[in-house]
């Protein structure tokens, strides 16, 4: 018998042995239904999958950003202190790029995941799904993405293009 | 004896470094002799307080002797919050390869939470034959394995791209990476008895905190070394590194290793959250961005000497330091005292694990003058840390993540050690 085939056959034996104990395993996991998970399935992809009912306008997000947002993120998404949301496109190849959901978020849709998750910091998963449509389409109506009567709901933002939508490249080791 | 010494601190390179044979047995006593050979006569000793009353009686929970209360980590939060931001790991006062519980450094993005364990809940859905939920409990009976693991913030030793070397320690510098023993369940175990469905290609993991902090993972990184760690040295996971349980991935940039997991979902591509995309990407001169790089490659530093840790004079020093790779275990660390002109092999500290911080070590007899010290490591898969200019050249200086670039200390004839660029 060659090296090789006994390598094999004990490959083999070992993706048995590993079968059976998975089979045997503690299986101690309660079966939980989808809807009993819906109060922590919050992530959104880029095809929107999951957006809840409900939606906003500019003029709505304009509201809920001044009463929620202004205070760390400045008038206008103008940043300080903390982050700078608006403005920066065309600086990314610059010798100060400037990063914003404007210049370098490649999809709308992790902008309403991240403000229903995490914001405002002090309150997060407090917004209702209205407010973080209508705050989300105040973002992109400050980046210039969507028009002043905009509004984004689970239909239409996915479909927004961002500018950088096609800024990034799949790392590969080496580069 | 004369031709022993001689043979055991034969210089390997430039500027004083010396044969490692000198760590093997017998070697250390030489280089003992050689610097005693320096010191002034000794006094008569004393006998002290302490060697003649009883100690201190026992407690329940040990603490760091009271002379050692400035090994501390040092901490940054984001204006107007106490736990959103970084806490970091003062490399220049430890040794060996294992960072202690408390010194382990933080990444977090709104606060450490208050979870309490009977309440916390783990569930694993998406595209799978069946949903599971799982409490703590349940997860103790679970078949566990422990590893040794290096974790690193992508963002670690990124003041190095600055076009000024910054004056700033060890700890400021590279204080974003720990390694301890994680002990937990395979993520293997208990997707296979989720049954992962064919077109699951990724999975999201999601934190249980304020902030939901939250990461797509590749399937195959999550079947292949993927923990869901319940013990850190020893212990339950600390609240600052996740309690009760977080997700390991060994190599993969600290980000990714969900602290306070409550959810893992099957996805067919990634989610494309906040942090995959706005945050930990590179973006290089051309404006484009590398996106998904995950595993940090590898990399070294000099812990001693270091900024700060000023030399007493002319005389044997052990240069020491840590190497690490996120694709496996350290090969070789080379060792330079004239700024990368020429270059000696170091000791290695066994045991030198995949994924694990690697104490290596290296003699030097400093000769008072100015020098300039390096460490450059090379892992098992034939990859060379590269220098300053090397990194800069291939992805700009505005990258941010994942800096891996040689660290230079400039060592001037006072002892004082400081961040250059050589």
């Amino acid at each position: 018998m060659s090296m090789r085939r006994i390598v094999a056959g004990a490959a083999l034996t070992l993706v048995v042995l590993t079968g059976a104990a998975a089979a045997q395993g503690p299986n101690l996991g309660k079966p939980i239904s989808e809807e009993d998970v819906a109060s922590w399935d919050i992530s959104i992809g880029p095809d929107g999958k999951g957006l809840p009912p409900g939606g906003g306008t500019v003029k709505q997000g304009e509201a809920v950003f001044m009463a929620k947002c202004q205070a760390c993120h400045g008038s206008k998404g103008a940043g300080q202190p903390n982050d700078r949301l608006v403005g920066g496109q065309g600086t990314l190849a610059s010798d100060r790029p400037i990063k914003t959901v404007g210049s370098y978020w490649p999809y709308a849709t992790t902008l309403f995941d991240y403000i229903r998750r995490a914001m405002p910091l002090y309150e997060s998963k407090s917004l209702t799904s209205d407010e973080v449509y209508s705050v989300t389409a105040y973002l992109l109506n400050l980046n210039g993405i969507i028009p002043d009567s905009e509004s984004i709901n689970a239909q239409t933002l996915p479909k927004v293009t961002m500018p950088n939508r096609n800024g990034f490249v799949v790392f590969s080791r080496g580069e | 004896m004369e031709e022993k010494y001689r043979a055991e601190t034969e210089p390997v390179a430039g500027n004083g470094l010396l044969h490692r044979r000198i760590f093997l047995a017998g070697g250390a006593a030489a280089a003992g002799a050689a610097t005693i050979a320096g010191r002034s006569e000794a006094t008569p000793l004393p006998v002290e307080s302490w060697m003649k009353i009883p100690g201190a009686p026992f407690n329940g929970y040990g603490q760091p002797s009271k002379y050692e209360n400035k090994v501390v980590r040092t901490l940054a939060s984001a204006p107007g919050t106490g736990g959103t931001g970084v806490s970091r790991t003062p490399h220049h006062l430890l040794s060996g390869m294992i960072t202690p519980s408390g010194l382990h450094y933080e990444r977090s993005h709104s606060g450490i939470p208050d979870i309490d364990p009977s309440a916390h809940r783990f569930v694993i859905h998406g595209l799978v034959k069946r949903a599971l939920e799982f409490t703590l409990d349940d997860l103790g009976r679970y078949p566990m394995e422990s590893r040794i693991a290096f974790l690193e913030c992508a963002g670690n030793s990124g003041a190095l791209f600055q076009k000024e070397p910054v004056q700033a320690n060890i700890q400021a510098i590279h204080g974003l990476l720990s390694c301890q023993e994680w002990t937990g369940i395979r993520l293997a175990t208990l997707l296979q008895e989720a049954g992962v469905e064919p077109q699951a290609k990724w999975l999201l993991a999601e934190g249980a905190d304020a902030a939901g902090m939250s990461r797509s993972v590749p399937i195959e990184k999550a079947m292949d070394d993927a923990m869901i760690a319940l013990y850190q040295n020893g212990e339950r996971v600390r609240p600052s590194n996740g309690y009760p349980m977080r997700l390991l991935l060994p190599g993969f940039e600290g980000n990714m290793n969900v602290k306070w997991l409550r959810r893992i979902k099957l996805t067919e591509g990634p989610t494309m959250t906040k942090d995959e995309t706005s945050k930990y990407t590179i973006l290089l001169p051309s404006g484009k961005a590398l996106q998904f790089v995950f595993p940090l490659e590898a990399k070294s530093m000099i812990t001693h000497p270091s900024p700060g840790l000023t030399l007493r004079g002319p005389g044997f020093y052990e240069i020491s330091g840590l190497a690490w790779s996120g694709y496996g275990k350290i090969a070789k660390v080379e060792v330079s005292a004239d700024g990368g002109k020429s270059y000696g092999v170091a000791a290695l500290q066994e045991p030198v694990l995949p994924k694990a911080l690697t104490r290596f070590r290296m003699a030097w007899q400093w000769n008072g003058a100015p020098a300039v010290l390096q460490s450059r490591s090379t892992d098992e898969t034939g990859y060379v840390q590269p220098s300053r200019a090397q990194l800069i050249a291939l992805r700009g200086d505005r990258g941010g993540f994942h800096n891996n670039m040689v660290q230079s200390w400039a060592v001037s004839a006072s002892g004082e050690v400081q961040n250059v660029y050589a």
